[in-house]
């Protein structure tokens, strides 16, 4: 079986981001830019499974600008068998995105295809779902235990990090999953796989040859920080409290 | 830095607060290649033994007999009040000075509160503490060439005290010296865009200079881990370094100007902004790594270096130290101008670490002898992060290196950082611990542990860490030190601890000339005394 994983190219996680002067998105000139956390958490998985001996290939595909070569390359050192670039000069919102990845899944075959729930930029939490449903396939999302795969059944058993505690799925494979935080602790690149990973080869392909239409029905007009926490202010009594709470915050 | 960690025994002894300031202060001399370390002392409860080895250098103690003996000393500060003497000569305090200096600085900026005075004359150790009674808060020069000078009238010894985050007792009064606090002093005056240069008041944070800078697009050209506390003027007084040394030098080299009132009250403006000015002798130079001594410092002008925003650390596993100096070399060659930072630790600082802090791993799956933490700072993303795994991956081909990773974004870095600057907290866990600064020529740094663990066998654990990049037992470690040619301190200083060791590292021919330009600057030597320089050359 092969694992497909997407992995996305976003602001390092600690940086302190500021939004461009022209408000038109985040200012990522001369800033550190790193694998997507959730988008390690899937990989790592991913070769987890690999290493079980449930899966004989992982592929790890990034959508964007040459650039995303790093992320992949990274993808690689950890221990992903062979890398897919799609070439894109801009970003894309995750409903292109997912018709992209269906477009790979029809080439590629995968039996699981695992992504991130999230990337730290947009915090969208869609593309993996939008994928399961373009492909008409099972989705677990949020993953956060251990994902058994029965092999003789084609199926795996996922828990689920919901709002009221846990929840066990047992998905058919073909599927999607996204992975939440608990999943696991990625493994650092150590030097002799980084060492391999200049051997494994990358693909280049373009939105012409996945033949995907790109046209959004979305567009980002403008970009803003949130608006800066205005200091609080003491109060000398309870009946000015009262009279704030009526006149000024109109809570009461 | 050398950690001899003693096995724990119920009771009988106090640990000190020995946390890490790892990223301190640079050897002075940056020309050898050498790794520095750290000195401290515990403190004890128990039997009232006091050694003399502090001061007398000139003994050679047995180790067996020493280490039994270590438990018993005294903390310093305790037995220096035996060891030195308030020198007579100055006056004590009275109620007209304290009333001249509340008329001149106003009733709120002088401090006579029990609570504040205590940690004001406390060093951050906890291993010194003086007798002050009284605490100056001055706001601008005017005001303290104002209580210089007539403290210099009425002998009165006055103790300049910025942060208050040296590991020597060279910020906190030993006897009764007044308290000259620059805290108030914390504003930035100008900064240029253009080049770079930074001009502020003495009693500036260090990280609030970096949260400054950071909006500008520039860093500090030091960086040490007391920045939340530390001041500028204090940083310079001590000839500060720390992580940042082996790319962007001393202060020594980055400090363009700085302003100082000497012990009469004269201020000296030597605050340029220049890069370049061959005018007369370079005084700043004095004042530099003077503690506090020579003068105090008000002002500091100093160039800030451009951000860079790409970061690479590699955490590496060596089988010897042979290795890890090699590496070292080949570093320097192979990445050159990127290279930002080189440490190491050993295997047994590593299992200190493992054992006794949350959340760590060790990033290499082996167990090894010896870890190197590789940083480099550049500006290409790409092409520094392919520097660095050409020069690893052609390590590891060549047997310099058994293995390795690079961390692949901030939060990785931050972990592998964490060991590093974690061992001392970890010590500080494991139980009393007795830390040597020192500076030695790289091929023998780690002889010195080797050779100490020799001796002590199964009594204490002995390891080793440091800036590799840059250089009781105590007798025997200083004449050990001494005789390979190395620093008895590589990045402290003197203060008030190793006064009387200079002769160690300094010929008496030079230390002779310090002292007489110490009596020319401040012929009273009302500024810090008992301090810097050995107490025989001042006591009347």
């Amino acid at each position: 079986m092969k694992i497909l994983v997407a992995v996305k190219r976003v602001v390092d996680y600690a940086v302190k981001i500021r939004v461009k002067p022209d408000k038109t998105g985040v200012d990522t000139q001369n800033v550190k830019m790193s694998m997507n956390p959730f988008c390690e958490i899937a990989l790592e998985e991913a070769l987890r499974i690999k290493e079980a001996g449930f899966a004989k290939e992982v592929v790890a595909v990034s959508i964007g600008p040459s650039q995303c070569v790093d992320t992949l390359r990274t993808g690689l050192a950890m221990g992903a068998d062979r890398g897919i670039h799609v070439e894109a000069s801009y970003s894309f919102l995750p409903l292109t995105i997912a018709k992209i990845l269906k477009s790979l899944a029809d080439v590629e075959n995968p039996g699981l295809i695992f992504l991130g729930k999230q990337a730290i930029d947009d915090d969208c939490n869609q593309t993996g779902q939008m994928v399961a449903a373009l492909l008409g396939w099972p989705q677990a999302t949020f993953a956060s235990k251990v994902v058994v795969l029965d092999k003789d059944k084609q199926s795996a058993t996922v828990d689920r990090e919901v709002d009221e505690g846990l929840e066990t799925l047992s998905v058919d494979l073909p599927a999607v999953i996204t992975t939440d935080l608990r999943l696991n602790q990625p493994r650092y690149a150590t030097l002799p796989n980084i060492m391999k990973a200049k051997s494994k080869p990358i693909k280049k392909m373009t939105l012409e040859d996945l033949k995907v239409d790109i046209k959004s029905d979305i567009e980002i007009v403008e970009v803003t920080e949130p608006p800066k926490r205005k200091s609080g202010v003491i109060v000398s009594s309870v009946d000015e409290l009262i009279y704030k709470l009526k006149n000024e915050a109109h809570v009461v | 830095m050398m950690m001899i960690h003693r096995w724990r025994r119920s009771g009988e002894f106090v640990r000190s607060a020995c946390k890490s300031l790892s990223s301190l202060r640079p050897e002075h001399n940056s020309m050898s290649p050498s790794v520095s370390g750290f000195v401290n002392r515990y403190e004890s409860k128990g039997k009232t033994f006091q050694s003399n080895a502090w001061n007398d250098h000139n003994r050679e103690l047995d180790l067996g007999r020493n280490l039994g003996m270590m438990q018993q000393y005294k903390s310093f500060g305790s037995s220096s009040a035996s060891k030195v003497q308030r020198n007579p000569l100055f006056s004590s305090l009275e109620p007209k000075d304290v009333s001249y200096f509340k008329e001149i600085l106003g009733d709120k900026h002088v401090i006579e509160d029990e609570e504040r005075l205590e940690t004001a004359n406390t060093d951050w150790m906890h291993k010194y503490r003086g007798s002050s009674k009284l605490m100056l808060l001055p706001k601008n020069t005017e005001e303290v060439s104002q209580i210089l000078k007539y403290c210099d009238s009425r002998s009165l010894a006055v103790v300049p005290q910025g942060g208050n985050t040296g590991l020597v007792g060279g910020s906190v009064p030993v006897f009764d010296e007044v308290i000259i606090n620059v805290g108030l002093m914390n504003k930035v005056l100008s900064f240029d865009e253009v080049s770079g240069v930074l001009v502020c008041e003495a009693g500036c944070i260090l990280e609030n200079l970096a949260t400054f800078l950071d909006t500008k697009g520039f860093v500090m050209p030091l960086d040490l881990g007391a920045k939340g506390s530390c001041h500028i003027g204090g940083n310079v007084s001590t000839n500060a370094g720390g992580l940042r040394l082996i790319r962007y030098g001393s202060l020594h080299g980055t400090v363009l100007g700085l302003e100082a009132v000497t012990a009469n009250g004269n201020v000296l403006d030597m605050l340029g902004t220049l890069r370049k000015d061959n005018t007369g002798y370079d005084l700043k130079h004095l004042f530099i790594g003077s503690e506090g001594s020579l003068g105090i410092v008000t002002k500091v002008s100093i160039l800030t270096q451009p951000k860079m925003s790409s970061v690479n650390l590699a955490f590496i596993a060596c089988k010897d130290f042979l290795s890890c100096q090699k590496l070292l070399v080949e570093a320097k060659r192979n990445l050159g101008e990127i290279l930002s930072a080189f440490e190491f630790l050993d295997n047994n600082s590593m299992d200190l670490v493992l054992n006794h802090l949350d959340g760590v791993r060790n990033p290499v799956s082996s167990s090894e002898n010896f870890y190197i933490l590789i940083e480099t700072t550049g500006s290409g993303e790409t092409y520094d992060r392919e520097k660095l795994e050409a020069f690893l991956l052609k390590s590891l081909e060549q047997g310099l290196v058994s293995d390795g990773v690079i961390a692949q974004d901030i939060n990785q870095a931050s972990s592998f950082w964490r060991i590093r600057e974690g061992i001392t907290e970890a010590l500080q866990k494991a139980g009393a611990c007795y830390k040597y600064d020192l500076s030695l020529p790289v091929e023998e740094i780690y002889n010195i542990v080797n050779d100490l663990r020799g001796r002590l066998g199964d009594l204490a654990n002995v390891m080793g860490y440091g800036h590799l990049g840059d250089g009781l037992i105590e007798p025997y470690v200083y004449e050990w030190t001494s005789k390979h040619r190395g620093s008895i301190s590589a990045e402290h200083g003197l203060g008030v601890m190793k006064a009387n060791e200079i002769f160690y590292s300094k010929s008496p021919e030079t230390v002779a000339l310090m002292v007489s330009i110490k009596k020319l600057l401040d012929p009273k030597g009302i500024l810090n005394p008992y301090k810097v320089l050995p107490h025989s050359f001042f006591s009347p």
